[in-house]
């Protein structure tokens, strides 16, 4: 039997009448370990201008690099509270933040680890479909042998590795949906 | 862990491009650079899974959220999570909102002049079951003008948001409701080519679930992709 998927549609302008119950900012709740970060960051147009009405969702693995999924049958521990998941709308300046822990590092296909890496879906009126990438850390070994990051030309990786500020532990990554610093989106 | 089963890319045609000029709300949101393909990893095979104690049990029910009963007409939308090998998408999220009666949303940025309805808020959730079905009851939205282009107006629909097994599986749509005049001239209903997973978003009048004295129903089945039958081969 073979059925086909059923289309997407944009998720309009009024989304978050519908996805606020589920927002989630603070991906690790208290007792789960990890590095503790901050991602901040703005969603802007092929104009650069703020997208107010946008929506990220965030998928990741805890500090072990184990997914709390049952798919992920490695032999590796997982804190019964750690789900891994994210939900944060843009404010009208097109900003969003949330708070997490360093994940761990997942295996690739290829049998060598992938560098830590946050999985993001990004909706919003105008998007027929969601537009899906990643979120890599900086100062990190792993990143330049990394199977996703090496799918891309060298010179657009920049757009998937977030930005180290000021402030300890708090980390910048924007989404520019269209131009000549777009974001690299996945095909998946 | 050894080889990924990754799931089945959608068949041509089937899901809309990015850009899609007469949505205008594309034309600067679209990416303009080829997306990069990517072959699933852990990372998309996995996804959030969520307990069914976060399901709040009345969530299903949109007409029982305020004090009083909603304006509009009362429907019952009902249907089953599939995937593309015809198997039950078991225990899943399915979250919708709408439009009231009078075809207003409830939120700061929606100034339709219509009015709002103290008694109705658009939105809901709810898990399938371990057969993949969901129901909701509502009201039927209306439709409403918006600013596309010259008198513009979105048929009557409701937003879709469900997860899946997968990261890969993620799936936001709308349902329309059948023999509504404004489908055919509605860029978002338009924005796939595929005619037939185009009119796969038209629900169909259900007399099965349709509630005597209560409630019309519809029925509105979702297919979410499905897994690869054999492995994937990686270099």
């Amino acid at each position: 039997m073979s059925l086909q998927a059923s289309a997407s549609q944009t998720v309009g302008p009024f989304f978050i009448i519908g996805c606020t119950w589920l927002n989630r900012s603070e991906i690790a709740g208290e007792g789960v370990a990890g590095e503790r970060v901050t991602v901040e960051g703005r969603v802007v147009d092929g104009d650069g201008n703020a997208v107010p009405d946008a929506l990220l969702e965030i998928w990741q693995s805890n500090s072990e690099g184990k997914y709390a999924h049952p798919d992920d049958t490695q032999n590796k521990q997982i804190e019964p509270n750690f789900q891994g998941f994210g939900r944060v709308p843009t404010d009208d300046d097109g900003k969003f933040r949330f708070t997490t822990i360093k994940p761990g590092r997942v295996p690739g296909p290829d049998g060598k680890p992938q560098a830590p890496h946050l999985a993001v879906s990004v909706f919003a009126r105008g998007l027929l479909r969601r537009l899906v990438t990643r979120i890599y850390f900086p100062d990190e070994s792993g990143n330049s042998e990394d199977y996703a990051l090496n799918l891309v030309e060298p010179e657009r990786r920049g757009t998937l590795i977030a930005k180290k500020t000021a402030a300890p532990g708090s980390l910048e990554w924007n989404v520019v949906l269209q131009g000549d610093s777009e974001t690299v989106f996945f095909d998946i | 862990m050894g080889k990924i089963n990754g799931y089945r890319r959608p068949f041509p045609g089937t899901q809309p491009n990015f850009l899609h000029p007469p949505y205008v709300s594309s034309i600067k949101r679209a990416p303009k650079k080829p997306l990069i393909y990517m072959p699933h990893t852990l990372t998309e095979v996995t996804g959030p899974v969520f307990e069914r104690k976060i399901v709040d049990v009345k969530a299903f029910d949109l007409t029982k959220q305020h004090s009083g009963e909603p304006v509009g007409e009362r429907i019952v939308v009902s249907g089953r999570v599939l995937d593309e090998n015809g198997r039950p998408v078991r225990n899943t999220l399915v979250e919708i909102w709408q439009a009231n009666a009078a075809g207003r949303y409830l939120h700061k940025r929606d100034q339709h002049d219509a009015p709002l309805d103290p008694n109705f808020s658009g939105c809901g959730h709810t898990m399938t079951d371990s057969e993949g079905r969901y129901r909701f009851v509502t009201i039927r939205p209306g439709e409403y003008p918006w600013g596309n282009h010259h008198n513009a107006w979105r048929p009557a629909h409701i937003h879709f948001s469900l997860f899946g097994p997968a990261f890969a599986t993620r799936l936001v749509t709308q349902m329309y409701f059948p023999g509504d005049p404004l489908i055919p001239y509605d860029p978002i209903f338009n924005c796939t080519a595929d005619e037939k997973a185009r009119n796969r978003l038209i629900s169909q009048f259900d007399w099965e679930s349709t509630i005597p004295v209560q409630a019309l129903g519809y029925r509105f089945d979702i297919v979410l992709g499905g897994r690869e039958e054999t492995p994937m081969e990686h270099k």
